[in-house]
């Protein structure tokens, strides 16, 4: 294998106010692949994505991007690498319309004019909001923002795209939306999902974060069907859902 | 331009006045405004070329004269002064109508009248044909200061948002019965205000997160910098240009 998108090793991290909420994360993530990170509430997935382009500075320990080191001396590459959807998607888009919101991660690395309406459009196209450039987000759906959201990142061509939560908030039929626009593309994604079914569809591998280390990594069928380890680290299926049963 | 929210100032269209760059828009604006300020409130006939002007200006908008004057309304408040100053103003005094009138108040209540008019007209005029957006955009091209069309794009985005955010707190009171009646409720009404505060903080913290992932470093890029053409900025001051002469004849005669 060639450069992995993302590798983290040894990372620990204190918020300010002394709760260590990362011991120790190590992970390794290929090119293209597609992984879920699991875990329950409180494990520290978010402080994890916040480290990934450099929004927390780690305690000890790395993050590598394609290669790149995260740390102040690559910040602005680092950060159009590693594209963050973040959970709530009126906190991501920030602009009055869907296309300058777009625009906005490509305008600020230096693009413009012809060049840049064409990566917005390109953007719109791959999560089926090409109709909507003009609009502003909050007359929206919540479905069409969250698909918006992942345009804004996608137009800034990342290595890496990290989505924070993407099912919440959704109808079964914008999850389904959002899973077929996941699966079309072609970038590596880490998914934070308590969505399990939502994981087993979209993610062929499985992280599980709990209290601050990774727990476990493996197929995401083998880990939703390991009884003992999902008990241990408080993940629960849904009523009903046998990860066995899915083709 | 992205069609921002739609005020209702606004009136959709496709005019070659909806079509002029908008900060080329408020420079003619403000040129005319300061040409009316400019003219002796005697010259009475300038005003009535300013206004025939201002009309010219509205049909080629395809504005039409009923938007036009229902908006006017925001100027009865400053009406309702001038229409006091004939009566309170000291000085020569003549009768009309068996009242007796200031002469200079008459001439002052006059002055607010024919410019104010004239001036808010000239801004509804550029309001309904210029989206909010396009207006910031506009000023920031004219070189308003980066933090204040940063401030100015945020209000426009999030008014709608924390209006929500407010109903929805005032329908979960109501929900567990609280109705604001009167001054006892006001301290409940407070500490919705601080817990509005508070979210909106937070959301602040948030969206300021979202744009530093996005390789926010301080300004917001400018998107739209297609040169403006010699000829729309003639089209735009066309309007400033024909009032000064009307204004310099006014000042001579
Ligand atoms: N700003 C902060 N200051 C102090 N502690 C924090 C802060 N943000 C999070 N924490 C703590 O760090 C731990 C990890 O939080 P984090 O938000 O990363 O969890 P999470 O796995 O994303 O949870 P969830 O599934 O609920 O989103 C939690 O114990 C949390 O209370
Ligand atoms: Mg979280």
């Amino acid at each position: 294998m060639n450069t992995p998108s993302l590798e983290v090793s040894g990372l620990a991290y204190a918020y300010p106010d002394g709760h260590q909420a990362l011991f120790g994360v190590d992970l390794t993530i290929g090119r293209g692949e597609r992984v879920a990170l699991l875990g329950p509430n409180g494990a520290g997935k978010t402080t994890l994505v916040l480290h990934l382009n450099g929004i927390l500075t780690a305690g000890a320990g790395t993050v590598t991007v394609a290669g790149l080191p995260v740390g102040r001396k690559h910040m602005a590459e680092i950060r159009r690498k590693v594209g963050i959807v973040f959970q709530d998607p009126d906190d991501q888009l920030f602009m009055p319309t869907v296309r300058e919101d777009v625009a906005f991660g490509p305008a600020a690395a230096g693009l413009r004019g012809a060049e840049l309406d064409a990566v917005v459009e390109r953007a719109l196209e791959k999560v089926g909001m090409t109709g909507y450039a003009d609009r502003p987000p909050h007359h929206l759906s919540f479905g069409q923002r969250r698909r918006v959201a992942v345009a804004t990142v996608l137009a800034g061509e990342p290595e890496i795209l990290v989505l924070d939560e993407p099912s919440s908030n959704l109808d079964p039929a914008s999850r389904r939306e959002l899973a077929d626009v996941l699966r079309s593309l072609d970038v590596t994604v880490l998914m934070v999902t308590h969505d399990l079914p939502y994981a087993l569809e979209l993610c062929p591998r499985s992280l599980v974060l709990s209290e601050g280390v990774i727990a476990a990594d493996g197929p995401t069928r083998e880990i939703l069907g390991d009884e003992e380890l999902m008990n241990r680290h408080r993940l629960e299926l849904p009523f009903g859902f046998v990860p066995g049963s899915v083709a | 331009m992205g069609a921002g929210h739609a005020h209702q100032l606004y009136r959709r269209g496709d005019s070659p006045v909806h079509g002029l760059p908008p900060h080329t828009k408020l420079v003619a604006v403000l040129g005319f405004v300061l040409v009316v300020v400019a003219t002796p409130r005697e010259a009475v006939w300038a005003f009535a070329l300013y206004a025939a002007l201002l009309g010219a200006v509205a049909a080629r908008a395809r504005v039409p004269a009923g938007f036009l004057l229902r908006r006017l309304a925001i100027e009865i408040p400053f009406v309702a002064f001038a229409v006091l100053m004939p009566f309170v103003v000291p000085g020569e005094q003549t009768s009309v109508l068996g009242v007796s009138l200031s002469v200079p108040g008459l001439w002052g209540a006059w002055n607010i009248l024919a410019k104010g008019t004239l001036g808010v007209a000239a801004s509804v005029l550029l309001a309904a044909t210029t989206e909010l957006r396009a207006l910031i955009l506009g000023l920031q091209r004219l070189g308003l200061p980066s933090p204040i069309v940063q401030i100015a794009s945020f209000m426009i985005r999030y008014g709608d948002v924390i209006t929500d955010e407010m109903r929805r707190m005032s329908v979960a009171r109501r929900s567990r019965g609280f109705e604001a009646r009167g001054v006892r409720h006001w301290g409940v009404l407070a500490k919705s205000a601080g817990a509005l505060f508070i979210r909106s903080y937070e959301r602040g913290e948030r969206v300021h997160l979202a744009m530093v992932s996005r390789g926010y470093t301080g300004t917001m890029p400018l998107l739209d910098e297609r040169p403006t053409t010699r000829a729309q900025w003639a089209a735009a001051l066309a309007l400033p240009l024909a009032a000064l002469p009307i204004c310099i004849l006014g000042r001579t005669l």
